[in-house]
């Protein structure tokens, strides 16, 4: 569990290979955690180096977003490497491309599985866990491309937009139980799943969104954007008018 | 229709860092006590007293959660024998209070009145006769103990069960829960203590004045200022005092020697906003206090409050630490180290620590209690923010330094350290355990604290 100065020892990631939800483990080991889970599809065979050069111990597990029926299994697993779940960083998604998904409305419907359904049953299955052992933080990885929809990738957004809106609804159930969710909304950040799309103003590295979540986790937020400043810019945006947000390039 | 869940209850140490939520039962007799140990579910059953351990030694996430201030009762005092029965839920203010109407005070006071005696038993608390009278544990002649078996023991030093009596001394509540307990007294003249002050203008100094001084005196104290600069850094306010006889008494206050007031002066707003506390506002209240101070003042009466709970006067003043709390640091090195003990005061000054209480004092002859904190030695307490940059990487600075020393830290106050260096500091904790097992052999009792620091 949290100690007295904001230390965490365990962590898991669901997403074992995302970019961000690595760096933000990466920050919590440099913090203090001691054990790492890293949950993806077929496991994560090579883990990156950072963790266990820093001291912790790192499990790696099997988690498919898209099974949602393994997904009370995979935390009890968890669980059974480490003990309490201090954080767990849910963190899997695909970014895909919009054209493609227009072209095969299948896959949008799997991509969207991805993105939105597969986090609904992992968040109830890790809440109902942090909810059990009485404390511990949900990270949900969600995105400035939730807050308000926008043409160029709206099967990627809308899907954040339902994960946001679950995650907050999340967090007040979660009230006084102990447990709690932080938000993080990251705008565009140059990782491999977003290597094949155009850059957009105002990015943000994965470490610069780990040390959001970080500082978020401490202060006792329940949302954070990074960079800071897309707050007050998403503020306005979502007051601009249609014709004109239609409009608005990438 | 479905009976409703219980909510569970958030509940932090006295710092108000790292909540946790359990179920939270109060007793109000022993029987109510095997009552909910034996209903006890998964995650463990854990009493709790008045909640002043800084850390998270009185809290079971996921678990249930004994408040134990209910179980309460008459206060026996045996003056022939010099004892006094009391129900564990009993807080020292009101043992106190009891006492000293009667000429008799506790043996051991920790520096504040608001624990309860179970809790005091459980932390083995020490205070500042600790030189001469060691911690409370050496003063309990019986303490009642209710097992998750269904059992209810009473043990004694010298019973059927000397092992689970030492390991339940300073146990922290994870060998059963304390249901009564019973004391040794000091009979007294009056409610007042004479007290000697001196200030000291170094470190140096302050080391130097305790050290020839001690023996002279029942108790003994140093506030210790941090903030100060350079060569006046670990200059101080040393106090030391014996209980005031009759004689030594203003005329005034002959009239009514055992008088004793306790209740609050003053109350901490409900909200703080974070960092009023910093090395700056510290700073400045650390040169007025001493400069309040008297150079040098003997025999001064003072009443038993003001000299050994002056922050019970300050309802809550934990809250004046903001929204993010505290967290306290107390170790203890044995003499000869005092380059540690001066090391770390200098890495704490260093960092700009702003501790408003930092206390400094030389403990004594150590209790049987396998976990209880006390060793000969220094001892220092700093209270320190729990959201001070880079506090968690200093303090395991510290901890390294201390384990080379041979010094440990307080799990009373500890919040933070790592299982590894705790039980690097407590080699008694697997004759502990073997104890706990026996006392506990489905593993009942848990606490945050236990869990962290993987003592069970």
């Amino acid at each position: 569990m949290r100690d007295s100065v904001g230390t965490v020892r365990t962590v898991l990631l669901l997403g074992g290979r995302s970019e961000i939800g690595l760096a933000i483990v990466e920050r919590l080991v440099r913090e203090g955690a001691r054990e790492v889970v890293l949950a993806a599809r077929g496991g994560v065979e090579e883990p990156p180096s950072a963790p266990a050069a820093l001291g912790a111990t790192v499990h790696s597990l099997e988690f498919d977003a898209t099974a949602p029926d393994t997904h009370t299994a995979t935390v009890k697993e968890a669980v059974a490497l480490v003990g309490d779940l201090d954080v767990v960083v849910d963190a899997f998604g695909v970014l895909g491309d919009q054209a493609g998904y227009e072209a095969d409305p299948a896959s949008a419907a799997r991509a969207a599985a991805v993105n939105y359904t597969g986090h609904v049953s992992a968040g109830l299955a890790v809440a109902a866990r942090l909810r059990e052992q009485g404390h511990g933080a949900l990270v949900v990885l969600s995105s400035v491309a939730g807050v308000r929809v926008r043409r160029f990738n709206f099967v990627y957004g809308s899907a954040k937009a339902g994960l946001d809106g679950f995650a907050q609804g999340l967090a007040d159930s979660l009230h006084g139980s102990g447990a709690r969710v932080l938000v993080v909304r990251p705008g565009y950040v140059p990782t491999r799943m977003s290597a094949h799309v155009d850059p957009a103003p105002f990015p943000a590295t994965p470490g610069q969104v780990a040390d959001a979540v970080s500082a978020g986790l401490r202060s006792g937020a329940t949302t954070v954007w990074a960079p800071r400043v897309l707050q007050p810019l998403f503020a306005g945006l979502r007051l601009m008018p249609r014709p004109l947000w239609r409009r608005l390039g990438r | 229709m479905p009976s409703q869940p219980e909510r569970p209850v958030l509940l932090t140490g006295w710092g108000r860092t790292a909540p946790t939520a359990a179920r939270v039962v109060r007793p109000r007799t022993a029987a109510q006590v095997a009552e909910a140990l034996a209903g006890a579910g998964p995650r463990g059953v854990l009493a709790r007293g008045l909640g002043r351990s800084y850390g998270d030694a009185a809290q079971a996430a996921g678990g249930t959660v004994l408040d134990c201030t209910g179980l309460t009762g008459p206060i026996r005092l045996d003056t022939e024998r010099g004892e006094v029965t009391v129900p564990a839920g009993v807080s020292f203010d009101r043992l106190i209070a009891h006492l000293l109407r009667r000429g008799h005070f506790v043996p051991v006071t920790p520096g504040t009145r608001q624990v309860t005696v179970g809790g005091a038993i459980a932390a083995d608390v020490h205070g500042k006769n600790h030189h001469v009278d060691s911690s409370l544990g050496a003063h309990v002649r019986a303490l009642t103990l209710a097992l998750p078996t269904g059992e209810a023991l009473r043990l004694t030093p010298a019973g059927d069960d000397p092992e689970l009596f030492r390991a339940t001394l300073g146990g922290m509540g994870l060998t059963g829960v304390i249901t009564e307990a019973t004391l040794a007294v000091l009979p007294v003249e009056t409610s007042h203590m004479r007290v000697d002050t001196d200030r000291t203008d170094s470190l140096d100094a302050t080391l130097d004045l305790m050290s020839r001084t001690d023996a002279d005196y029942r108790y003994t104290v140093c506030w210790v200022d941090l903030l100060a600069q350079g060569g006046a850094m670990g200059r101080g306010v040393v106090t030391r005092a014996d209980h005031a006889r009759l004689r030594d008494l203003p005329p005034p206050l002959r009239r009514d020697p055992l008088r004793h007031r306790s209740g609050t002066l003053l109350a901490a707003p409900p909200w703080v906003p974070p960092g009023l506390l910093n090395s700056w506002t510290v700073g400045a209240f650390n040169t007025v206090y001493r400069g309040a101070a008297p150079r040098r003042r003997r025999g001064q009466a003072q009443p038993i409050g003001g000299f050994f709970h002056p922050l019970d006067a300050v309802r809550d003043w934990n809250r004046l630490y903001g929204p993010r709390g505290l967290t306290q640091y107390q170790f203890v090195v044995p003499f000869g180290a005092e380059e540690t003990l001066v090391g770390i005061m200098e890495g704490l000054s260093r960092a700009g620590a702003p501790s408003f209480l930092t206390v400094l004092k030389r403990m004594g002859a150590a209790t049987e209690g396998h976990l209880s904190f006390p060793r000969p030695g220094w001892t220092l307490a700093v209270d320190l923010p729990a959201d001070l940059p880079g506090l968690g990487g200093l303090l395991r600075g510290f901890d390294e330094r201390l384990l080379a020393a041979g010094g440990r830290l307080y799990l009373a106050k500890d919040g933070r350290a790592d299982a590894e260096t705790i039980h690097a500091m407590y080699p008694d904790l697997p004759a502990w355990r073997k104890v706990r097992e026996r006392a506990d052999p489905d593993g009942v009792l848990v606490s945050d604290l236990a869990r962290r620091l993987r003592l069970l």
